[in-house]
């Protein structure tokens, strides 16, 4: 026999700043593709070495036909013709980066892009700074998101993760607080990852450097921080595929609802099913 | 069957959803006023930089071992105005650098004449907006002193730099700096690259070196330098070939 009952789950401040941070996140992303499309080669260290960049995606002409796509990783290269380096409709495709059903705007366009891009890094730095604030003024940085000893015991960490793979989540009084994979992720995610976008940013800005060589040092240099920049966004793009997953098996309706109105159903009797 | 069915559903859902989303991205990148909403943090972001970044503060500079070995050459490279053909042919010998607008002593200085300026040398980086980077060593007039010498007017606020290149073959580049970064130290009117006479691909005779900002706004194959107070007369009114064309004036992001 069982019984449920909605329980306050995530609050206002949460609520808001989760959805802008969506908005802002998704629109950067989108932008940040624009931009990277102006050259699409990641290099290290404080300049290009054009001869060797670590990743590439290029359009290779081929003899007597059209171009392919190529995306180059390292000393391996990829064919990647449609999505990479060579896309778009079957009789126009072009020579781009990331294809423009990834980018903002659609067309190749650099200054509106660097436009979205710059205003939505604005919304994210506000929107972190006030849930910063609020996170640590009212203790639940430390109370939810720190883990606990209990939590990092070998046993239960080892119990999370088994867990996890099987797609079991509880649904009792458990369910409401995070589990310690998502204490850790989302710790990293908020506090190391979108920081270092932040960072990696402003480390790419020739009046920035100017007044803090150190940061741009930090980094290993421009180029190092371009790279750096791109690898934090792949992640954070990790990071929302593995989080929209989950939300996905731990109950979709029951989650956007927690993340809307604040309530949560959890089971109080029994064993459940 | 349902689930299949179902999926089918859910991703028609997913792909009009995401249709709808790039078009009012789209829609609003071409709208004036969303543009007018995205412009507004240029503001925030030139006013943040300027107050946190101390405007003298000097670009890094590198050691020569960290010279690009090909400095990728960028924009024009070989502009096709007949009187600047004809001065590189001359080995710029008769080319003078014209000096005019709010200057109480308008004046055109030879290459000889600019070199005998104070001048400076220094290995910075050149920073594309299209994002890659390279390295140089420039050597040029420092443009405070020649501004001195010209003896701006009151009310002179920026300095516009007309150049003989034309990217569309309709209107002629041109840049625009305001007198804070004109008196920089490391802002330069640049006659040497790597200790050799600046070649015509990075543009000779001079290219201004505004370190701090992005490469667009070091204008190469200068002819002329005016001192105006503003410069919306001036083709589209927003201080630049590509401010023109919706890039930042204020390009230190």
């Amino acid at each position: 026999m069982k019984t449920s009952q909605l329980v306050p789950r995530h609050g206002v401040v949460i609520r808001i700043t989760h959805w802008i941070g969506v908005l802002a996140v998704t629109l950067l992303l989108m932008s940040g593709l624009q931009i990277f499309n102006a050259h699409p080669a990641l290099y290290w260290g404080p300049k290009s070495e054009f001869q060797r960049p670590w990743l590439a995606i290029t359009a290779a002409p081929q003899p007597g036909g059209e171009p392919i796509g190529v995306t180059r990783l390292g000393g391996a290269n990829f064919k990647t013709t449609g999505v990479l380096g060579w896309s778009g409709p079957p009789d126009a495709r072009s020579a781009l980066g990331f294809p423009g059903w990834a980018t903002i705007p659609s067309w190749r366009d650099l200054a509106t892009g660097r436009r979205w891009h710059f205003f939505f890094a604005w919304v994210l730095v506000f929107n972190g700074l006030l849930w910063l604030a609020w996170g640590l003024f009212s203790g639940r940085i430390r109370r939810e998101l720190v883990p606990t000893r209990a939590d990092l015991a070998p046993s239960n960490l080892r119990h999370e993760i088994v867990t996890h793979a099987k797609l079991q989540f509880p649904k009792d009084e458990k369910a409401r607080r995070y589990n310690v994979l998502q204490k850790l992720t989302y710790l990293i995610v908020t506090l190391t990852l979108l920081p270092l976008m932040v960072a990696t940013g402003l480390a790419m800005s020739p009046g920035v450097d100017a007044g803090a060589h150190w940061l741009v040092d930090l980094f290993g240099g421009r180029q190092s921080a371009r790279s750096i920049h791109f690898i934090c966004a792949s992640l954070i793009v990790l990071f929302v595929l593995v989080h929209l997953a989950m939300v996905v098996a731990s109950g979709p309706w029951n989650n956007l609802r927690s993340m809307i109105t604040g309530r949560y159903r959890i089971e109080t009797e029994g064993e459940g099913r | 069957m349902s689930s299949l069915h179902r999926r089918g559903w859910l991703q028609g859902l997913g792909a009009s959803l995401s249709g709808l989303w790039l078009a009012a991205c789209d829609r609003i990148s071409t709208s004036d006023r969303g543009m007018a909403v995205l412009d507004s943090a240029e503001q925030l972001t030139r006013r943040a930089q300027r107050l946190l970044v101390d405007r003298r503060a000097l670009a890094q500079e590198f050691s020569p071992s960290l010279i690009s070995k090909r400095f990728r050459p960028n924009g024009s490279t070989d502009p096709d105005d007949p009187a600047y053909r004809a001065h590189a042919a001359a080995g710029f010998a008769d080319w003078k650098l014209v000096v005019d607008g709010l200057v109480e002593r308008p004046m055109a200085l030879s290459l000889a004449e600019l070199r005998a300026l104070p001048a400076r040398s220094q290995i910075t980086r050149h920073d594309c907006v299209e994002g890659w980077s390279d390295i140089a060593k420039w050597t040029g007039a420092r443009l405070g002193p020649l501004l001195d010498r010209a003896g701006l007017k009151s009310d002179a606020r920026y300095i516009v730099f007309h150049c003989a290149d034309s990217l569309d073959g309709v209107v002629n580049y041109y840049e625009s700096i305001d007198l804070i970064d004109a008196y920089h130290p490391q802002t330069l009117l640049a006659y040497e690259m790597n200790d050799a006479p600046l070649p015509v691909a990075y543009g000779a005779p001079i290219r201004l070196r505004v370190e701090r900002q992005l490469g667009y706004k070091h204008a190469k194959y200068v002819m002329r330098l005016e001192a105006v107070s503003d410069f919306s007369k001036i083709q589209g009114g927003q201080g630049g070939y590509w401010p023109d064309r919706g890039y930042e004036w204020y390009a230190g992001i």
